[in-house]
């Protein structure tokens, strides 16, 4: 199970890549596994504003629709389009298969999430 | 269903813990959803075998000399047709004709009948039962439901996988047959049925043999790589065969024939529960009928969502997936009588999105035999 150290986790299993006040966000290698064969994405549009915890989309598997949180505050401002004909990639490799870029309003909320070692944790 | 009662459990409960299973409730049980992962299993089934826990379901026993016309009024099937050993499939319709459950009737003597039901339904089906046979003359019905465990073994090795186990002759048992004997040294029924449109048997045995049977099937399967498989698969196994769920694609609202089950209706024998209204439903024909779809576009029609036709609501979805081996989002759908032949495009509403579906024909899948 891959839990790269450098990324923030949340409870609801989604990851978030800072890098200044940007973000980009996906699903965590656990959650891929236990969602199963992903067959749709749904996904904002770019522009879009979000609360921290507020969907931000939804992830379809063969078992269940389940809902994406957003870990942070801010503004959508780039959408990975190509998951929507290949949401599959998601279950090869969830860490590459970014879903949104956000921006954040509020840096400091970054520090609530879970590091690496508290999302194993988590799940263990 | 009483949705505070303690979930029950099978026989193989701890067996299922023990392996890792994921167990979620269903029917009022806990049962195992899924053992390695459900397209695995799926494929297991599909390509050699796989083998379920199915305890849950119900066993209701009739007997008594007039058994057979107890089972006649209260099932909707000819029970006249079966042999001694020999089962079908049946409805436990309503006056109206709809389905207050599906089950397969044995006849396992003369005047000796078992029923098998589903297991959220056990309860209400027994009472239904016994309030029907009680006016039938010299039957009595009986929930032996704890008398039995139930195991499936499905897929085209299942004979390959059983048959070593046993002294019944599996090979030359035709589908919808059943005998008895000893399997892996338990005392058994074995039919050859299933959930699955796969080739495979389905083994009753006492409760306090389940496990040791479930074990010896297990470890006669490893030539062929058989595993342990849960009810998703069985789900989605079911759906590409296009297996009514009862709950789902038919329940008290659908009536036998808008469930396209017109075959499962002894139109020639006496009175039974359900027949009136069908015949009259027959005359005067259907406003809506089940069909197959497959989706246009990406997304999978569930359980509940709503079919359009252009800008008007037309029907619902009863069941919906991606299926693991046809790689393709089917499901079953209820839709006006006129919109119901095959390649008729219809919308389903996937949680506000308008998806383009098409009508397919049934089943999904078949095997080659």
């Amino acid at each position: 199970m891959a839990i790269p150290a450098g990324l923030k986790y949340t409870k609801d299993h989604e990851w978030i890549d800072i890098a200044g006040d940007k973000g980009k966000v996906g699903i965590t290698d656990y959650a891929q596994a236990q969602l199963g064969d992903v067959v749709y994405i749904d996904l904002p549009d770019v522009g879009a504003k979000l609360k921290q915890g507020q969907s931000f989309g939804t992830i379809e598997s063969v078992k269940a629709v389940s809902e994406l949180y957003s870990p942070v505050t801010g503004e959508v401002v780039e959408v990975n389009t190509a998951l929507k004909d290949k949401p599959e990639v998601v279950n090869k490799d969830p860490h590459a298969s970014w879903m949104i870029v956000i921006k954040l309003t509020n840096a400091s909320e970054a520090g609530a999430l879970l590091d690496a070692v508290r999302y194993q944790d988590m799940i263990k | 269903m009483d949705s505070d009662a303690p979930l029950k459990k099978t026989p193989l409960n701890a067996r299922h813990r023990a392996s890792g299973a994921k167990m979620v409730p269903f029917g009022g049980w806990d049962m195992p959803v899924e053992y390695s992962g459900l397209s695995a299993e799926h494929s297991a089934v599909r390509s050699g075998a796989g083998v379920f826990d199915v305890s849950h379901m119900g066993e209701i026993e009739i007997a008594g000399k007039d058994s057979l016309a107890a089972v006649q009024r209260i099932s909707s099937n000819d029970a006249s047709k079966l042999q001694v050993g020999q089962a079908q499939y049946s409805g436990l319709l309503s006056s109206h004709g709809t389905f207050v459950d599906d089950l397969l009737v044995y006849r396992l003597g003369a005047s000796h009948f078992m029923l098998v039901v589903n297991a959220g339904n056990i309860r209400k089906d027994f009472a239904w039962i016994a309030e029907h046979v009680r006016g039938v003359g010299d039957a009595v019905a009986v929930d032996a439901s704890a008398r039995y465990a139930l195991i499936a073994v499905q897929g085209p090795k299942a004979l390959d996988v059983l048959q070593p186990l046993t002294g019944v002759d599996l090979g030359s048992m035709k589908y919808y047959w059943f005998g008895h004997g000893e399997v892996a040294g338990v005392r058994a029924t074995v039919s050859r049925t299933g959930y699955t449109g796969e080739d495979g048997f389905e083994v009753f045995v006492p409760p306090q043999s389940a496990d040791k049977l479930w074990l010896a099937i297990l470890e006669a399967g490893k030539t062929w790589d058989v595993i342990p498989c849960g009810l998703g698969a069985r789900d989605t196994l079911r759906l590409e065969a296009s297996m009514r769920l009862h709950g789902n694609d038919i329940d008290e609202a659908t009536t036998a024939l808008e469930a396209d089950l017109g075959w499962i209706v002894g139109w020639k024998k006496d009175d039974f529960i359900g027949a009136a209204a069908l015949r009259e439903q027959k005359a005067s024909g259907l406003k809506r009928k089940i069909v197959g779809f497959e989706m246009l576009e990406r997304g999978i029609g569930r359980h509940g969502y709503d079919a359009y036709i252009g800008d008007a609501k037309a029907g619902h979805v009863t069941s919906g997936t991606q299926t693991p081996f046809l790689k393709k989002a089917i499901g079953m759908a209820y839709l006006p009588i006129e919109r119901t032949k095959v390649d008729t495009e219809f919308d389903i509403d996937i949680r506000g999105r308008r998806t383009r579906a098409r009508v397919v024909p049934m089943p999904f899948y078949k095997r080659q035999k």
